[in-house]
């Protein structure tokens, strides 16, 4: 590659909590344009912000998710500007004293581990929504005050892949620790991405370019690319002076970025220290208890299962992509059934129905222990595997246990004495085919093993029959 | 018979033993209100259709009292006295209002200021100037002059202020009257229109020190809506008035009451801080020691300018949510940033808009370090001076302004050189969040001035105490307005 791509990111995630970050407004999803608001989310005179302690603590362990130093005292600033959208002139972020800095962090890229530095992460408030319509804008506050974090990196990654890679990883983080569903197509998540480039191996970096208010993932990927191939094709013509310092934003049908603003039009947001929320002590204590309540995650899960139970890196990858599947497999391995045979069931029957009825793994019947009952029948031959298949799906659609669907009727014949007789009575029959089949025309085992299923209506253990079939015949 | 010029215990007498009832004290205070409009200009609005409350065992039930408009009033229009909320009608209390509602008490009317408490001269407020009652030619002082002027008249024997650098106290001392501002936090905040969050209190304005103590006991409390308030449950404000601890100890700054050291003396200087000085001798012979103590001039001349940089900048970071987008009147223009400019312009006096101009330079990065930052650096120094006093002595007292009300004609808030920190020393009460009280002390050609204690943070009960004691040396308590010609 003829120069080396320089990129920043900056990711916005709208938290999970009942009220919002600074009132008591309900936050949660709505259709009906401005029916969660309070009187502070309108930023009514008079009116001040109650700090929620729960975003609070989901701040702290995303800091601590990230190795991030974090500080004695929990502090707020105001970032000062006029907008429709920010009902008070100014959201209420931290800026003097976040929540966490200088955190670093190894995720995945392609078969590659690379090394994140995070600059800061820090609590603020989102700001109302808006449409614009032909002729006029329209103003939805339920979005005012909901709690986002925000997570600045350093300069670290130098492809657009290493930049998704890493916005997929802190995605998993924030589901695994159910801090956030990090949803982007319900706007729950917006990206920031600043590109420059260098020639490789210089230590200066380009001139850096900012592109605001990305909403999925998919888009970052483009904008990336886009904005890497526009510096360096003027670059490459001489004009490099061309790029300037600013703000840009991706046009989505097209695909480019399109200025906004230079760096002599940047906002100076004036911040100062929030006068209405004293500082809020983080005790060591709290941080303990905080810690505690992380969850294993994605990486370490995977490279549990590839290590314990020997897991392919694919069936694992699949396993640990949600929390609450990989909770699933966790909780049938703990119930006994082997890994390697968990694994199958749920990466290929479990996702599978998952996906097919695009459903959530919360919402599926099947618990681990039905899935154990079942298992475990076909394994003691009650059942053959395809039965097994049957009733998986059965309990599914009638969301009754599996027992109800293993009976004398259905049941495999796996009682060698019953077998015996059955085969017994076949090769009485079968003189012709015997005979060639002994005299070295081994083909003819497939017609026994047929027959056997044909006079049991497919009941028949099939390893047993085979196993049987071998004694009786190979003499 | 006049009942309105009683104070809270004499009224809750009259009404607990039948001579007068809560109906006929409305009827008086919304009469005398009308007159006061007409004298004083003092309110923005006068309720109608007032209804009486049952008088309980709580001191304040059935008696009518006045409110600044700066504290929400459900469904009661609510302005800041400014023209960017005229027509503004809050649709919940500030959380103060609604504890005085839970103990009785009978809100008759809306008192005028300074355009959000944003001034000293009572000359800001969107329905124009407010009179002293003393002399209709001179201020009450800001921004809590309605208020002032109404106590001061005799309307009812108290009226809410808010205090962000002494619009309680100032006003207290130019009409004669008790103005005190408690501890930062020990009221809640919540619904009261802001000026700056970290120096604004809410208080009141009476015309003795015993009822400033009813009104506070019923006004204050931690409210979980207001992050700043704090537990003041085992504070009794009237129960320790009569309390008689230990001897106190005050003190007064040399730098601040010695006319010699003063290089622009004038008559009424002089008259002022002899006043002071004879009171003083009056406090020291009622066997309270007053010491005198010297603090580097340098600091207290640095007063002003601290105060101007951090309440402008706060200031204008508050008001940014008056857009007239979701509230107020809606200004003309095309999009958004017209809309906006076109409201803020028509709707703020020329003061607040010099003000909002000092608070946005002073905020500007390239401007932080050395004004708004080194403003939050002197307020430090200048709070732990006053806070090592406290190690020494229960209160500051000092003399309240340079003098009496000064005329209306030419006045300005814009500060000046020359400003002397006589004229701002109370703002330290502000800058630490002390609690601070002013009492009348005299006169100066019929004109009332006023001196004033300030103590530690939390220790309200004992500067109540203090003043009550010192007030009972003079004769001003009770005062009411009597027109000077």
């Amino acid at each position: 590659m003829k120069y080396q791509a320089v990129i920043g990111l900056e990711m916005h995630c709208e938290l999970k909590s009942n009220s919002k970050v600074f009132s008591r407004g309900k936050n949660s999803y709505s259709e009906l344009p401005n029916s969660l608001v309070s009187e502070i989310d309108m930023a009514f005179p008079g009116t001040l912000p109650i700090l929620n302690k729960k975003c609070v603590k989901d701040a702290i362990k995303m800091a601590l998710v990230l190795n991030c130093e974090i500080p004695k005292f929990m502090m707020f600033d105001r970032k000062n500007y006029f907008y429709p959208d920010l009902p008070k002139g100014y959201q209420i972020t931290q800026f003097t004293n976040p929540v966490g800095i200088n955190g670093k962090i190894e995720i995945e890229c392609g078969d590659k581990i690379i090394p994140v530095q995070i600059h800061d992460i820090h609590l603020e408030e989102d700001s109302a929504s808006m449409d614009h319509l032909s002729d006029t804008s329209v103003i939805d506050y339920n979005r005012a005050g909901v709690p986002l974090l925000e997570l600045v990196t350093e300069p670290c990654f130098h492809c657009a892949e290493e930049a998704v890679a890493f916005l997929e990883h802190m995605k998993s983080i924030y589901q695994y620790c159910n801090i956030s569903e990090a949803d982007t197509k319900k706007g729950q998540v917006r990206c920031d991405v600043n590109v420059s480039i260098r020639k490789p191996n210089s230590k200066e970096l380009g001139t850096r370019v900012e592109m605001k208010n990305i909403n999925s993932f998919g888009n970052v990927f483009e904008a990336i690319n886009y904005e890497i191939k526009r510096q360096s094709e003027l670059k490459d013509k001489g004009r490099y002076h061309e790029v300037e310092q600013e703000t840009r934003r991706f046009d989505e049908e097209t695909g480019t970025t399109i200025r906004m603003r230079n760096k002599a039009d940047a906002i100076d947001y004036k911040y100062f220290v929030e006068p209405n929320i004293p500082k809020y002590q983080i005790t060591d204590s709290w941080l303990e208890e905080i810690r505690k309540e992380i969850p294993r995650l994605r990486m370490e899960r995977k490279h549990e299962y590839i290590k314990t139970y020997g897991l392919s890196s694919y069936d694992a990858t699949i396993l640990v992509k949600e929390k609450e599947i990989s909770d699933y497999f966790e909780e049938c391995v703990r119930l006994g059934i082997e890994a390697k045979e968990a694994c199958n069931w749920i990466n290929v029957q479990v996702i599978a129905y998952l996906n097919k009825n695009d459903i959530q793994i919360k919402d599926f019947y099947l618990t681990p222990e039905m899935l154990k009952y079942i298992i475990e029948q076909k394994n003691k031959g009650v059942i053959s595997s395809k039965q097994a298949k049957e009733i998986f799906i059965q309990v599914l659609e009638e969301e009754k246990e599996p027992q109800n669907f293993i009976s004398l009727e259905n049941a495999q014949i796996s009682d060698t004495l019953e077998l015996e007789k059955i085969i017994d009575e076949i090769i009485g029959y079968s003189e012709t085919q015997v005979e060639q089949y002994q005299s070295g025309k081994d083909r003819l085992f497939d017609y026994f093993v047929g027959q056997v299923m044909k006079n049991t209506k497919g009941k028949a253990n099939p390893v047993m029959t085979k196993e049987i079939l071998h004694r009786k015949l190979d003499n | 018979m006049s009942f309105m010029n009683k104070s809270i215990l004499e009224l809750h007498e009259s009404l607990k033993n039948g001579e007068v009832t809560s109906q006929e004290l409305i009827n008086e205070s919304l009469k005398l209100s009308k007159e006061i409009a007409e004298k004083c200009n003092a309110f923005v609005t006068i309720l109608e259709d007032v209804k009486p409350l049952e008088v309980t065992e709580n001191l304040l039930s059935g008696i009518p009292y006045g409110v600044k408009d700066m504290y929400s009033t459900k469904n009661i229009l609510t302005t800041g006295s400014s023209n960017t909320l005229k027509d503004y009608v809050p649709f919940f209390n500030a959380t103060s209002i609604e504890h005085l509602m839970n103990a009785g008490a009978i809100m008759v009317n809306k008192t005028a200021c300074d355009e959000f408490g944003m001034g000293g001269t009572g000359t800001t407020c969107h329905t124009g100037y407010v009179k002293n009652p003393w002399d209709t030619t001179r201020m009450c002082a800001g921004s809590s002059s309605g208020s002032a002027a109404a106590v001061a008249s005799g309307v009812y024997p108290y009226a809410l202020g808010t205090d962000t650098g002494d619009s309680i106290r100032k006003p207290a001392a130019y009409c004669g009257i008790v103005g005190y501002k408690p501890t930062y936090g020990m009221v809640s905040r919540y619904g009261v229109l802001p000026f700056a969050s970290s120096l604004d209190t809410c208080g009141v304005l009476t015309r003795n020190v015993m009822d400033a103590a009813i009104v506070i006991d019923a006004m204050k409390g931690k409210d979980p809506k207001d992050m700043t308030s704090w537990d003041s449950s085992k504070i009794h404000l009237l129960d320790a008035l009569k309390e008689n601890k230990t001897p106190k100890k005050l003190c007064y700054i040399k730098e601040l009451c010695d006319i010699n050291l003063f290089e622009k003396k004038n008559d009424e200087l002089s008259s002022h801080l002899n006043n002071f000085m004879e009171k003083i001798d009056l406090i020291r012979n009622s066997g309270i020691v007053v010491e005198e103590v010297s603090v580097d001039q340098n600091l207290l001349n640095a007063i002003a300018s601290t105060y101007v940089i951090i309440s402008c900048a706060e200031a204008t970071s508050n008001m940014s949510n008056l857009t007239g987008i979701s509230f107020g009147p809606r200004g003309d223009g095309e999009n958004y940033n017209e809309i906006v400019k076109d409201h803020r312009t028509k709707g703020f006096s020329s003061l607040i808009k010099r003000r909002f101009i000092i608070g946005s330079y002073v905020l500007q990065r390239e401007n932080q370090e050395r004004y708004f930052k080194n403003a939050q650096r002197v307020r430090r120094l200048l709070v732990d001076t006053w806070k090592e006093l406290f190690q020494k002595y229960d209160a500051v007292i000092l003399p309240v302004g340079t003098g009496v009300a000064k005329p209306l004609e030419g006045s300005s808030d814009i500060l000046t050189p020359d400003i002397m920190a006589l004229e701002e020393h109370l703002q330290v009460g502000n800058f630490g969040g002390f609690p601070s009280i002013t009492i009348p002390s005299g006169f100066i050609k019929g004109l009332p001035v006023g001196l004033n204690i300030t103590g530690n943070c939390y220790e309200d009960e004992n500067v109540l105490n203090i003043a009550f004691q010192i007030e009972s040396l003079m004769d001003y308590k009770n005062q009411i307005a009597k027109e000077v010609k």
